[in-house]
């Protein structure tokens, strides 16, 4: 039998058509892209008909920042050097509240699952890889409004922040990088429990490790030696130090900001590979 | 000229096959059914052929193509249409579109236009730009077949298609599909537990039976098969599937079944 011709199925071309010409390495990066924007534009377009997510998901960054940064800043225990500790603060909580929001993206993928989204983009030709790496980027689209809430009550609570366009275009590529790579971290655990109950759980449980074994709120050198090392291995800890660099007007990295982008890129990659193997489980 | 063809194949999931070396040959352009109890092995059987499932045993090959060693080629050239519900209700009927035509490589000048095609040819064009969760349980079921012929592939598969709809509902998606295969010459492979659906859509029917193929014919080879040219449609069913006690996958598929009857509701 003649099969019927794949290609042309694919392109759409009439089914008299041409033969295509052979894809080239350009066309198939092209692709690539286009199947993680269709992704990530489809998940950005579901928060504008709902807008209401992004006031609730402001309120836990206001009360850190007002309670917990105002008495702490007054308690003088922290020691953070020229830094007040109410500057130290705001960009470790702007981090905080992406995590927040980004470990807790999985329970959309079980969602999706329990109705037959899951199963519609996995018999799609779309690579995987594309598919996560779509909703990795659109978790990190989501989490820009949150540096918008932290930097305009950094400005209100007379934090010194740096606005250089090109260190704030800094920022937001680190808070996409760092919720990406935290979504995909999400998603691989759903793919794993498959119930939101235990989903829930979960999330609940590794939230406050990774938030309190990083820089986020005090400095490496207040930390005993065991719980440094934890933070060495914590992406987090990557994604707080380069935005007090980026951020901060007298901010200053303790690693450097090519080592903190390069680990952050790093570890955004490996939880995407690792993702997209485990999300095309799903379609079990 | 069969578009279909599987050998031997087979899916194991523990103790249980749940599709037990199957042997099937699908014609171009016709519309086939897949009948059997809950539990007998449709949904793994499609779930292979759709490529999101690798077999344990045997072969299969959709349009040439091995669904294992080319699958991302059979991706391209099948249609799926899940059971459980899955058109976005967050984003309208136009939007779900779009997102399939660009996953699916339209190119820009004809993804409208396929759009606009499929939205008219299920009798949506008025509801295109509203949220799909205001839709009916009939008007996503035709969302959902429109979106899964936007790349006009040569072979759309259906779990269940009417499943929780209502009688006029149901009707109108019977329609629509046979529409699809005058016009398109899709050739179409549904699962279905409904005698009626069967009678009213199928060319040719495998029942299947505990993962194994009992049965495959017109329907009226298949009454011939039961000794009874005047039987009725569940007295060929019965005859062939006999009353065997359902399998333990039933309390999660009857689960899965009424959830998504809900929801289509």
């Amino acid at each position: 039998m003649k099969p019927p011709a794949p290609d042309r199925a694919r392109s759409g071309t009439p089914e008299r058509g041409a033969p295509l010409p052979a894809p080239t390495p350009g066309h198939a990066v092209a692709r690539y892209c286009k199947d993680v924007y269709a992704i990530a534009e489809m998940e950005v377009r579901k928060l504008r008909h709902d807008p209401g997510e992004l006031l609730t998901r402001a309120i836990q960054p206001v009360l850190w920042l007002l309670v917990f940064g105002q008495v702490f800043a007054r308690t003088h225990a922290i020691p953070t050097g020229d830094v007040a500790y109410i500057d130290f603060l705001a960009p470790g909580i702007l981090a905080q509240s992406v995590l927040f929001v980004a470990i807790f993206y999985g329970i959309s993928v079980i969602w999706e699952r329990d109705l037959g989204i899951v199963h519609k983009f996995l018999v799609s030709p779309a690579p995987r890889t594309a598919l996560v790496l779509g909703k990795a980027l659109s978790a990190g689209v989501r989490a820009l409004s949150q540096a918008l809430i932290v930097y305009v009550l950094a400005l209100l609570l007379g934090v010194g922040l740096d606005l250089n366009p090109l260190h704030i275009a800094g920022v937001l590529a680190a808070i996409v990088l760092g919720s990406g790579l935290f979504s995909m971290l999400s998603l691989i655990i759903a793919c794993i429990v498959k119930t939101r109950e235990r989903f829930m759980g979960i999330g609940q449980v590794l939230t406050m490790p990774i938030f309190f074994a990083s820089n986020a709120i005090y400095p490496l050198s207040l930390m005993p030696d065991w719980l440094r090392a934890v933070s060495h291995v914590n992406p987090l800890t990557y994604e707080v130090d380069a935005l007090r660099a980026l951020m901060l007007a007298n901010g200053t990295s303790d690693f450097g900001l090519v080592v903190d982008f390069a680990i952050l890129l790093a570890a955004g990659a490996m939880l995407t590979a690792i993702a997209a193997r485990m999300y095309a489980r799903m379609g079990f | 000229m069969d578009i279909l063809i599987t050998e031997g194949l087979s899916r194991r999931f523990g103790d249980l096959m749940a599709v037990d070396s199957l042997t099937l040959r699908v014609r171009a352009a016709e519309i086939f059914g897949l009948l059997g109890r809950n539990g007998a092995g449709k949904s793994t059987l499609i779930k292979m052929l759709t490529t999101l499932l690798p077999p344990s045993a045997g072969s299969a090959r959709v349009g040439g193509y091995d669904i294992v060693k080319d699958a991302g080629r059979v991706r391209g050239i099948i249609g799926s249409v899940p059971q459980a519900l899955s058109a976005d209700g967050e984003l309208t009927g136009r939007e779900n579109l779009q997102v399939f035509a660009r996953l699916y490589d339209l190119p820009r000048a004809l993804r409208s236009q396929r759009i606009d095609e499929g939205l008219a040819f299920m009798g949506l064009a008025e509801a295109a730009d509203t949220l799909v969760k205001a839709y009916s349980g009939g008007m996503i079921r035709r969302l959902e077949i429109a979106q899964s012929m936007l790349h006009r592939p040569p072979v759309l598969f259906l779990d269940e298609p009417t499943v929780g709809l209502d009688p006029v509902a149901r009707e109108a998606v019977w329609e629509h599909i046979r529409e699809l295969r005058a016009r398109y010459r899709t050739t179409i492979v549904l699962t279905s537990h409904y005698m009626d659906e069967v009678e009213e859509l199928c060319d040719r029917v495998a029942i299947l039976r505990r993962g194994r193929s009992v049965a495959i014919g017109t329907l009226p080879e298949l009454r011939a098969g039961t000794g009874n040219p005047e039987a009725s449609l569940a007295q060929v069913f019965s005859h062939f599937t006999g009353d065997a006690a359902e399998s333990g996958a039933a309390y999660r598929e009857t689960s899965r079944t009424r959830q998504s009857a809900q929801r289509h509701a």
